[in-house]
């Protein structure tokens, strides 16, 4: 018979264990913070607008209308460049992927009807510079409509598909969760379960009346609780730093509890099954790393080519970022209570599987 | 009643056979100590008798159990300090004796029992900052937890310094005075014969002789050694003039006396070599002068083992289970 008291004792020396060991902690709690706060940082500044170089030889009125629009909108700036220059030298020099040239008698041409251009300088490697000519492009059709003094009669409005737009890191904080419920009790249990085994330390175990189930139960437990600090720790973090829109829907749970389950089981698994704590760290790591990039961690999976999007689909941590998406983000629960039904089924599988293999004694 | 029944034990890994058909027996209160070398298959047999490991022949009975197949509620009565006993780095022997108390469901004072193994001092030490002795001591407390009915020591003080070493005795004999039954194994004669009611010398899976310290020399020694600080000449002499086993380790020639008036004719031979003696005693054969001669003669000389121990026949003759 399971005993409560036996389970509550062993997780009592483990969690001790655990919270002793500095480097443990940091793993476990401040290590997906500064994941949060890495690639935060990096694509937080990825929608902002644009510079754009611009040398202006003109200084009339149109070429100043035109600036005016190049600068004022959401997506790109302008800095002037000094007419005594080279302009394309300077771009060089700069090593800037746009520029923008007004020719010297741009206004008189432009009143006189008379065609003119504008040269777009950009490089076809760097991501902003279709950004860039597609701008300069509307900016100029608009200019020739005005000098034309046509009526609009199509125009565009815009809409998101939610009421409030999608940021990256919307994204990122699910999947890091994900992340670190997965990558913590994998490594752990992974090296607990081969070091206990080649220091004897299941051998021990196994003279007193502690159960295998109640052994794992209590890991299950702490990784239970430390993934549901570790996730109050992470939407706050990202909701106060980057803004990140969550909601914490009740569906959340069974995602913070299965998702440890099962991981812990399958570390134990990995660990008990493998002949050596080289070889049960090298069986953890193949199964980890490969899930860990492609499961939508740090990037959403409709991203990636549609073979990869198979490969993520028999990936077990796709279900749990996949579920969490769907229930802090998109509110679609249905699809959620999916996603927690595939995992619960695999989890009770490997559960199983590890307590069976599992073994505290030899023959 | 036998707290422990062995009867013609078998196991092999692979083609190793680590014990090779031993019996004996352990009756309640008594300390019985298994002796031999590393690999003489001392752990493999205890490792049996606490349910660690299966069988593959013979009978094994302990507190009337199979070990094997009733571990699980057998070691509620068992106190096992495992070869290499180790425990989680972070943890303190204080928190560890707790620890098994819960486990086992009994109420202990942890003070008491770190105590009773003079480990008070370093209850609330980190397991990994304590020294061997300490540890190899939590060991001991852990196994006491439960008030167990039989304790199993494998090798409880290998690795430890001579002052550990003895400092553990000292605890060991202190539960053999509250009428624990132990059973312990080692390679230290010197263990064996300060703890043990009875010793079973065992080599390459089989129990060589067995007895109490007292009867296995009467049997096997040699009874009386004249010894003298000399040096390898002088040991070389003495057994050339008188054809007595003369053995000589680091400046002790020691003359083993099968009868009273070799004494003289040792000491006559001392005293003729003309060479530099001191401190002449008498003393009898230890359970080491016959542990290295029957043991290291196996792996030195077969013929003199065969010879020593009086070959198979007898080997068996002696055997616990055959005397009780």
């Amino acid at each position: 018979m399971a005993s409560f008291n036996r389970v509550i004792a062993d997780l009592k020396v483990f969690v001790r264990g655990y919270t002793r060991n500095k480097v443990g902690l940091f793993f476990s709690l401040v290590f997906p913070i500064i994941l949060i706060l890495l690639f935060g940082a990096i694509f937080a500044g990825g929608g902002g607008p644009v510079n754009v170089y611009v040398q202006n030889q003109d200084g009339g009125l149109a070429s100043t209308m035109f600036l005016k629009y190049l600068n004022n909108n959401s997506t790109t700036t302008v800095t002037l460049v000094a007419n005594g220059q080279d302009f394309s030298q300077f771009l060089l020099a700069h090593s800037a992927n746009q520029g923008v040239f007004i020719p010297e008698n741009f206004t008189n041409e432009y009143i006189s009807h008379q065609s003119v251009n504008v040269t777009v300088y950009s490089n076809p490697a760097d991501t902003s510079s279709p950004i860039v000519v597609e701008t300069v492009g509307s900016i100029i059709s608009q200019m020739n409509l005005q000098g034309a003094q046509v009526m609009y009669h199509v125009g565009v409005q815009q809409d998101n598909i939610k009421s409030q737009s999608y940021k990256y890191i919307d994204f990122l904080i699910p999947g890091l969760i994900g992340f670190s419920v997965l990558t913590s009790p994998m490594f752990s249990l992974v090296n607990i379960s081969s070091e206990y085994k080649k220091t004897k330390l299941f051998k021990q175990l196994s003279l007193t009346p502690l159960t295998k189930t109640e052994w794992l139960t209590s890991k299950i437990i702490w990784y239970v609780v430390l993934g549901m600090i570790s996730f109050v720790i992470m939407t706050q973090v990202g909701a106060a730093l980057f803004g990140a829109h969550l909601d914490y829907a009740l569906m959340i749970i069974p995602f913070l509890i299965i998702g440890p389950l099962f991981f812990v089981s399958l570390g134990m698994l990995v660990g008990t099954i493998s002949k050596s704590v080289e070889s049960a760290a090298v069986v953890g790591n193949l199964i980890t790393f490969p899930m860990m990039f492609l499961s939508g961690t740090f990037f959403p999976v409709s991203q990636m080519p549609m073979y990869l999007q198979n490969v993520a689909h028999v990936l077990p941590l796709f279900y749990m970022i996949d579920g969490l998406n769907q229930a802090m983000i998109y509110n679609n629960f249905g699809q959620a209570l999916f996603d927690v039904e595939v995992l619960a089924v695999l989890s009770v599988i490997v559960f199983v599987l590890a307590v069976v293999f599992f073994k505290w004694r030899e023959d | 009643m036998s707290a422990i029944e062995v009867l013609a034990l078998e196991k092999s890994y692979g083609e190793l056979k680590a014990v090779d058909g031993i019996s004996f027996s352990v009756t309640k209160g008594e300390v019985f100590s298994l002796l031999g070398p590393n690999g003489a298959g001392k752990t493999t047999t205890i490792e049996v008798l606490e349910g660690l490991r299966q069988r593959d022949a013979g009978q094994v009975k302990v507190l009337g159990d199979d070990p094997w197949t009733k571990g699980y509620d057998l070691h509620k009565k068992l106190g096992i300090i495992p070869q290499g006993f180790t425990f989680f780095p972070k943890s303190t022997p204080r928190e560890a004796v707790i620890y098994y108390a819960t486990l086992f469901g009994v109420k202990v004072d942890p003070d008491e029992i770190l105590k009773k193994v003079i480990l008070e001092d370093a209850s609330k030490i980190w397991f990994e900052n304590l020294s061997g002795g300490q540890k190899q001591k939590l060991g001991l407390a852990l196994a006491l937890v439960n008030k167990p009915d039989l304790l199993f020591l494998d090798e409880p003080t290998t690795g430890l310094d001579p002052q550990a070493r003895r400092n553990m005795w000292e605890v060991i004999r202190g539960l053999e005075k509250e009428g624990h039954t132990i059973m312990l194994t080692t390679h230290y004669l010197e263990e064996a014969e300060v703890l043990s009611d009875r010793v079973a010398i065992m080599n390459h899976g089989k129990i060589i002789i067995d007895g109490t310290p007292k009867e296995i020399s009467e049997k096997f020694g040699s009874g009386e050694r004249l010894e003298v600080r000399g040096d390898e000449k002088l040991a070389d002499h003495v057994r050339q003039k008188t054809g007595l086993e003369v053995s000589y380790d680091k400046g002790l020639v020691s003359v083993r006396l099968r009868d009273k008036s070799e004494a003289v004719s040792a000491l006559s031979s001392i005293d003729q070599s003309g060479l530099p003696w001191s401190d002449l005693r008498t003393r009898q054969d230890s359970l080491e002068d016959i542990f290295v001669r029957l043991v290291g003669g196996t792996i030195e000389e077969e013929g003199t083992f065969s010879q020593a121990s009086g070959a198979g026949p007898q080997d068996k003759g002696t055997r616990a289970k055959e005397e009780r």
